[in-house]
């Protein structure tokens, strides 16, 4: 069996209740990092950890940290960002209702080490129940001295408050949810300044998904280094994978990284397999922006070595034969799928959830959606394909945000991949209808 | 005008941001909640009461999807469209409604009963085909449960 850290206590009755989480040991890194820690202890065993930002970025949490300013006399916030809306990506809602108090007790370890007074979770607003799920876990933890004035008699302070999305995708993205923390629209900032710099209010601000501030907690307790023995190379450590489409057994996983991906997908401990007996076609390895690929080269990189679910691998090859690790939602699709069909949704997606701010990705992705409907429904022409292509390069790179090149990396994969698909369309519009 | 209970609420959104204005999309909810929807004459309440510009909150506003500046019906569908949903039989929950309501998405049935919206993924995708009806998320839905859902929101 691999080791769970996240959801070790998963099938424990009542674990999202404050008393049973603390009778299996819960709040028990808040006692130690308070009682016998400094902030910068704290953040040197997370350094040490090697944990990377579980959002998809990937960039090292403990190094995040590090480069938080400390001017005096200005509060630092940290934000918690739950928001989770990449189609494919389940994992963070999954945590959240099923073991609030995971995130809450990483968020009082983590604010600690920042020497954040005040922390936001910031919640997608389709997420209600979610929502009261953590309003009554944060009450539980201050009812019990875990949170408020004073903790633990440590003389440290700490409110935390759970903020409600207004459902646009963009908010996801840290400078688009401190924008709406703020109570304004969503539009990304330009970085840097990154927010460990200047964030909410323009004070100093980390931002961080809910899996990387809940990993936090088991890190203190048990030491960066015990974290880093698990995983693979600079991939440290167990990540949730969300795990949809044509498979036997869809749902939230932890894997420890470096776990082959024939394993994930093949083996009963996992996936199970793809449902009703059909060949595996395509995977989106990590949330709807990364790009696709095809069975063997998901099984295998171009070298022949077996694909293995880590950063590094599943980027081996680069975009020419590689994808990316990112929100860990991985998406299965069996032989009947159809690759243009798909890339029409991805590509209508991306067009409405553009904040327009950029022109590239705001009429982009207009045309690029227009061109693979007209591909889909018949009306395709074999130019359609190159100005597809021509349409997603020149988006790539000249956004504030990476939403652009989400948006373009589907299609340019798709292509790639599977021009015959593409061709076949525009040459048998009546036989791809069907 | 905003009523006390509406101004009580907002009041205690307020207290968790060090900026007024910082709760106003948090306001604007509670107005909706209110009233169903965020009319003209209800924005302007609550950009009076925020101490901001009616086209500020406006824009504001209309940038997100869940604040409903057109009146919907008494109960709000959410259907996603995203890939997994879309992979694993979204289209036939789609027909089901549209058969079923004779609405299209974006339209409310005559009776005011509900609104029919796309939603982007709704972090469910484990049990695709997935919608939501105001707060309640439905899972694995099949086309021939959609009366029995329905029966349940008056
Ligand atoms: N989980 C989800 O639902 C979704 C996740 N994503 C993922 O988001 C990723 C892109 O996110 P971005 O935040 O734009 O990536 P990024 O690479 O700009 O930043 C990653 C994190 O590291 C921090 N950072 C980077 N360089 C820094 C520096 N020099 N000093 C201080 N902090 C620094 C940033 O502030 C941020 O918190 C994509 O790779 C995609 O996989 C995208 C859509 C949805
Ligand atoms: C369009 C877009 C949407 C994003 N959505 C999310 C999200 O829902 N959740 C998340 O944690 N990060 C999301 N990110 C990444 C964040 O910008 C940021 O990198 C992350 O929250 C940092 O936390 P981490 O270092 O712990 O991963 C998104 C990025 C982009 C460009
Ligand atoms: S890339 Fe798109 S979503 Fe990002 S800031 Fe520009 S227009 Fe907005
Ligand atoms: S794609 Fe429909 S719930 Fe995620």
């Amino acid at each position: 069996m691999a080791q769970k850290i996240l959801l070790k206590d998963i099938d424990v009755p009542g674990i999202e209740t404050f008393d049973v989480f603390r009778k299996q040991g819960g709040y028990s890194a808040v006692e130690k990092v308070l009682k016998t820690m400094s902030p910068e202890d704290v953040v040197e065993e997370v350094k040490k950890s090697g944990l990377r930002g579980r959002g998809g970025a990937g960039f090292p949490t403990g190094m995040k940290w590090s480069f938080l300013a400390k001017p005096e006399g200005v509060p630092r916030y940290l934000v918690c960002n739950a928001d989770e809306s990449e189609p494919g990506t389940f994992k963070d809602r999954y945590l959240m209702t099923k073991l609030p108090h995971v995130l809450i007790e990483g968020m009082i370890v983590a604010s600690y080490a920042l020497g954040a007074n005040t922390s936001y979770i910031y919640v997608r607003g389709e997420m209600m129940p979610q929502i009261r799920i953590l309003e009554k876990a944060i009450a539980e933890a201050k009812a019990a001295g875990f949170l408020g004035e004073n903790i633990l008699g440590s003389g440290y302070d700490l409110e935390i408050y759970v903020q409600p999305g207004g459902g646009a995708y963009i908010c996801g993205e840290e400078t688009a949810l401190l924008e709406s923390l703020e109570g304004k629209r969503g539009n990304p900032r330009i970085k840097p300044p990154f927010p460990a710099i200047a964030g909410l209010y323009g004070c100093p601000t980390v931002v961080n998904n809910v899996e990387s501030i809940a990993a936090t907690s088991w890190i203190v307790l048990n030491g960066g280094d015990e974290y880093a023995k698990i995983g693979i190379g600079r991939s440290t450590g167990t990540k949730l994978i969300s795990a949809s489409g044509n498979i036997n057994k869809p749902g939230v996983y932890e894997i420890e990284l470096g776990l082959p991906v024939e394993e994930f997908i093949y083996s009963d401990e996992y996936c199970g397999g793809i449902a009703n007996g059909k060949r595996l076609k395509a995977v989106v390895a990590g949330g709807s922006s990364v790009p696709i690929l095809p069975a063997n080269l998901i099984l295998r990189t171009v070298n022949g070595e077996p694909r293995l679910m880590s950063y590094e691998s599943l980027a081996d090859g680069g975009f020419a034969s590689g994808t990316m690790l990112g929100s860990g939602g991985f998406i299965v699709m069996d032989e009947d799928a159809c690759i243009v069909r798909n890339t029409w949704n991805f590509s209508r997606f991306y067009h409405h959830e553009s904040c327009g701010q950029c022109s590239p990705c705001r009429e982009g992705t207009g045309w690029m959606e227009k061109i693979l409907h007209r591909i889909e429904y018949g009306h395709g022409k074999m130019s359609d394909i190159d100005l597809l292509w021509d349409v997603q390069r020149k988006i790539e790179g000249n956004t504030i945000c990476p939403l652009g090149d989400a948006a373009a990396w589907p299609v340019a994969s798709a292509i790639r991949h599977f021009r015959d698909e593409f061709e076949w369309h525009v040459n048998e519009p009546k036989a791809a209808m069907e | 005008m905003l009523s006390s209970e509406e101004i009580k609420e907002i009041e205690h959104e307020v207290a968790q941001v060090p900026h007024r204005k910082a709760a106003c999309i948090e306001a604007l909810k509670i107005v909706q909640k209110h009233r169903g929807w965020v009319s003209d004459s209800s924005l302007n309440a609550v950009a009076d009461y925020m101490e901001m510009s009616t086209a500020e909150l406006d824009s504001i506003a209309t940038f997100y999807n869940l604040i409903f500046r057109k009146p919907v019906g008494r109960h709000v569908i959410l259907l996603c469209d995203s890939i997994s949903c879309w992979v694993m039989g979204y289209e036939k929950v789609y027909d089901a409604f549209k058969n079923h309501l004779g609405i299209h998405f974006g339209e409310t049935t005559p009776d005011g009963r509900f609104t029919l919206l796309p939603n982007v993924c709704l972090g469910t995708c484990d049990h695709a085909p997935a919608l939501m009806i105001d707060e309640d998320t439905y899972r694995d839905v099949k086309e021939e449960q959609l009366e029995g859902i329905l029966e349940k929101y008056k």
